[in-house]
């Protein structure tokens, strides 16, 4: 039996091309998001060793590994939220729409703009659900007149399959709703200013099973419009959600496929354990 | 017998400890009792003589909400930027920690040599006179570690994850302070504000080193004019000999008790009603 | 939007800077005046000099009767506040439940809270009168009555916090004292208070540094008398008590008389900084014991 240890890890989407037979589920779009030989290091601890991969454009791609393994650390290298934790420090590239965000001039402003997030534990702010929405188009500089406005925060959380639950109290605080309400009121808040891209974290690893199924239906509606990336430690989630899977390990990439073959036919033996539950 | 030697050592440091409170509550009835028969409505709003039971402490109380009112004015709003930059931008610099430490030094700093700078500086150097504003702003030179620390605690209380959502929109650094985390430490804020403010208005020897007058016959009518506050009308009249005017002393000095608890009150009511608001 | 972040932070900046100001100020200031002072008095007659008379017509300037009097104030307040701070941080950290200690710890801390000028009444007309009827040839204005008082009010200080250094006491050394079978009392005074020992000394000199620059309770009740004595029971004047006295008065600006605040302040502003030091050192030593 061999170990991942005395295998080649594949490195890059070509590899797999060759021995990936069907085409994709959707788009022969170029890709839109994508590292290049991505490091990434807590002060000298290196969370993210030699990354490289390319994620297509309107597809649900879904980020699978044990605690610890980087899969959160990679999904904020990709709005650069990790910028805000201290002695940190980036090598390599991450691309999208083929501009290194990490390069000279890149407006890390804009960049959250195109790229929204939607975290592990729901973080509505602690005012009414209307301005919860329109605080990320005020800021940005999108919130029209007073009607357009509504209009636009209407338009969100219809997205987010939350308007009919609470057309009737927009103004009423956001910390009275349901943890996944809250969660689904996070997601419309993030679409609320149009980004390209979604990022989401575990978005319902605090839910209940009820939430759960809501959060994963809404994250496969949305692939028609954004492109979405979702980390997730819980593996029939993936294989539900999810068109292409990436799996990490300590830091690096071992596979990244279509999801189908990651779950029946996995390449590596290492990705066979981790589906197959022979280690957590 | 070692068992009664504890028990006795108990006694003895609990009987020190009442001891201490019984001193409190001798402070309590002796001022009561010598002050409560001369507290009228003619006494708060009489001006002072030379006759102890016709004096009055008008020109002293105005004295005193004018120069606290001007001292919040200018303490508040340079003791929440200093605050903030400290909290905010300058946590890992050198400067940033010289000066954290800087504030620390001054807090400890005797209130008299605040009197000896606002004289220097504010009295003569800069022309002021030996006005309310000079003496205003003497006194919030010595409130502003009080308001810094006060404020950095209440920004430090505001969950990360807010600020994470925030910028996840692509806010900028003072957006989000502005509008997520101010309005959530505003309460904070003002509290520590307050209880600065209670102990400003009890101070004497700053205000009298910097040369607010003790005899004063007048209220102030303007931030040029010269005035006395509450804690030296009642120094004033402590030091005469004669007893009718430390009964007059007595009653002031249940005035600012008064005052102050009224503050202080007011300051834990503020706390207390906004601790729910963020508990989400 | 940039430009404007930047104007933004550099605002915030500079008002932290004012902290710094502040302080510079106060160096500045008392530095000046202090110098001029002193090209007019010798250093050696000021600071070594009996007899403190710069209002006379024939001064004297040396500051040890001023000195005497803050040391003497200081030290009856430190008898007070030490063994009475003491103890009550042991029976508060050691023995009270916790219902006991959010009942009491508010009350004390209401001590702190009281204004100085207040204080000054209680000791002038309650407690040297109470003394007086003990102590025949107590003197009206003496440094017992305030110095008791200063220890009352500086008590809750030192309660506060040496209570925290005994609280920062990892928990794993009283089992032990009480697995041997000793009582509260020796575990407390043994153990406890011996492992708190610099956080508790960092208490203490705060404290002397709290009664060192107060004012209005011994502008008060101790007098304006300068006197070099260790006598409790006359008149004396402290340093603090000094500065009010002339800032009473109408000395203009710019004279010698003037000056002489200054130079006092001046000794008052190093005493008192080089106490907060030493007691910042030794805070900080206690917290890397433990953390």
């Amino acid at each position: 039996m061999t170990t991942a240890r005395t295998r080649p890890l594949p490195g890059s989407l070509g590899e797999l091309a060759s021995r990936n037979a069907a085409p994709p589920s959707s788009s022969s779009e170029p890709c839109k998001i994508e590292a290049k030989h991505l490091n990434f290091y807590y002060g000298q601890k290196r969370a993210l060793e030699d990354i490289t991969v390319q994620i297509r454009p309107h597809l649900v791609t879904a980020f699978i590994g044990p605690s610890g393994c980087g899969k959160s650390t990679f999904l904020r290298t990709i709005n650069r939220m990790n910028d805000i934790i201290p002695d940190t420090h980036v090598d390599g590239q991450v691309l999208i729409d083929n501009t290194n965000i990490y390069g000279p001039g890149v407006d890390v402003v804009q960049l959250r703009r195109r790229v929204g997030m939607v975290f592990q534990k729901s973080n509505p702010f602690p005012k009414s659900i209307f301005d919860n929405i329109s605080y990320g188009l005020r800021i940005n500089g999108l919130a029209g007149t007073t009607s357009e406005l509504a209009g636009q925060v209407e338009e969100s959380l219809r997205q987010a399959a939350l308007w009919d639950e609470v057309k009737d109290r927009l103004h009423e605080s956001a910390l009275a709703l349901s943890g996944g309400q809250q969660q689904r009121l996070c997601i419309a808040r993030a679409l609320a200013i149009r980004p390209d891209i979604l990022l989401m974290d575990e978005p319902a690893s605090a839910l209940d099973p009820i939430a759960t199924q809501r959060i994963e239906e809404l994250a496969y509606d949305l692939k028609k419009k954004y492109t979405v990336v979702i980390v997730t430690h819980n593996m029939q989630q993936a294989a539900r959600v999810s068109d292409y899977t990436a799996f990490f390990w300590l830091g690096r990439l071992v596979e990244y496929d279509r999801t189908e073959k990651i779950f029946t036919n996995p390449t590596e033996k290492l990705t066979e354990d981790y589906v197959t539950g022979r280690f957590g | 017998m070692r068992r009664s030697l504890d028990l006795a050592f108990q006694a003895c440091a609990l009987l020190v400890l009442l001891a201490a409170l019984a001193a409190l509550a001798a402070l309590i009835v002796d001022v009561v009792r010598d002050g409560t028969a001369r507290l009228s409505w003619d006494f708060i709003t009489g001006y002072p003589s030379r006759r102890a039971s016709q004096a009055g402490i008008f020109p002293a109380l105005a004295g005193s909400i004018f120069v606290i009112l001007l001292t919040a004015i200018l303490a508040l709003p340079i003791g929440v930027a200093a605050a903030i930059y400290l909290e905010e931008y300058g946590r890992r610099n050198f400067v940033a920690r010289a000066i954290e430490l800087n504030i620390t030094n001054l807090a400890a700093v005797p209130s008299i040599i605040y009197g000896l700078l606002g004289l220097a500086v504010f009295v003569r150097l800069m022309g002021m006179g030996r006005s309310v504003i000079a003496g205003a702003a003497t006194l919030a030179l010595l409130a502003l570690p009080v308001v810094i620390l006060a404020t950095r605690e209440a920004l430090r209380a505001v969950p990360k994850s807010i600020r994470e959502g925030s910028y996840a929109l692509g806010a900028t650094k003072w957006q989000t302070i502005w509008h997520q985390v101010l309005p959530v430490a505003a309460p904070g804020i003002l509290t520590g504000l307050i209880l600065s403010l209670s102990r400003a208005i009890g101070e004497t020897a700053p205000l009298i080193t910097m040369g607010a007058l003790t005899y004063v016959s007048f209220a102030p009518d303007s931030i040029w004019s010269s005035f006395t506050v509450l804690p030296i009308q009642i120094f004033n009249w402590v030091s005469r000999p004669q007893r009718d005017f430390h009964a007059n002393a007595a009653a002031g000095i249940l005035l600012l008790m008064g005052l102050l608890l009224t503050m202080n009150g007011l300051a834990i009511w503020l706390r207390d009603r906004y601790q729910k608001k963020v508990a989400g | 939007m940039r430009r404007f972040e930047f104007v933004i932070e550099r605002g915030l900046f500079l008002c932290a800077l004012l902290s710094v100001g502040t302080t510079v100020g106060i160096i500045a200031v008392l530095a000046v005046e202090t110098a001029a002072f002193l090209r007019e008095v010798p250093i050696t007659d000021f600071l070594f000099g009996t007899e403190w008379t710069p209002l006379f017509s024939s001064p004297s300037f040396g500051v040890l009767p001023l000195v005497a009097g803050t040391t003497l104030v200081s030290l009856i307040a430190m008898l007070v506040a030490l063994p009475m701070g003491l103890l009550s941080a042991i029976y508060l950290s050691e023995y009270a439940n916790s219902r006991v200690r959010r009942v009491l710890k508010p009350i004390l801390e209401l001590l702190a809270g009281v204004p100085t000028v207040v204080y000054g009444y209680f000791a002038l007309l309650f407690v040297t009168p109470l003394l007086q009827q003990f102590i025949p040839g107590l003197a009206g204005f003496n440094a017992l009555g305030p110095g008791i008082v200063m220890g009352i009010m500086i008590l809750p200080l030192v309660s506060s916090l040496s209570e925290d250094a005994m609280r920062a006491v990892p928990n794993g050394l009283r089992e032990g004292s009480y697995a041997l079978g000793a009582t509260k009392m020796q575990t407390s005074l043994r153990v406890v208070v011996p492992a708190a020992f610099s956080g508790i000394t960092a208490a203490f000199i705060l404290a002397v540094s709290r009664a060192v620059g107060e004012t209005m309770i011994v502008a008060i009740a101790a007098g304006q008398q300068p006197r070099l004595t260790w006598n409790p029971l006359v008149q004396i004047e402290t340093m603090t008590a000094y500065i009010v006295q002339v800032s009473l008065g109408d000395t203009p600006q710019g004279t010698l008389e003037y000056r002489t605040i200054f130079a006092v302040g001046m000794l008052l502003f190093v005493g008192t900084f080089g106490l907060n030091l030493l007691s910042s050192w030794l805070r900080q030593r206690y917290r890397e014991e433990y953390s």
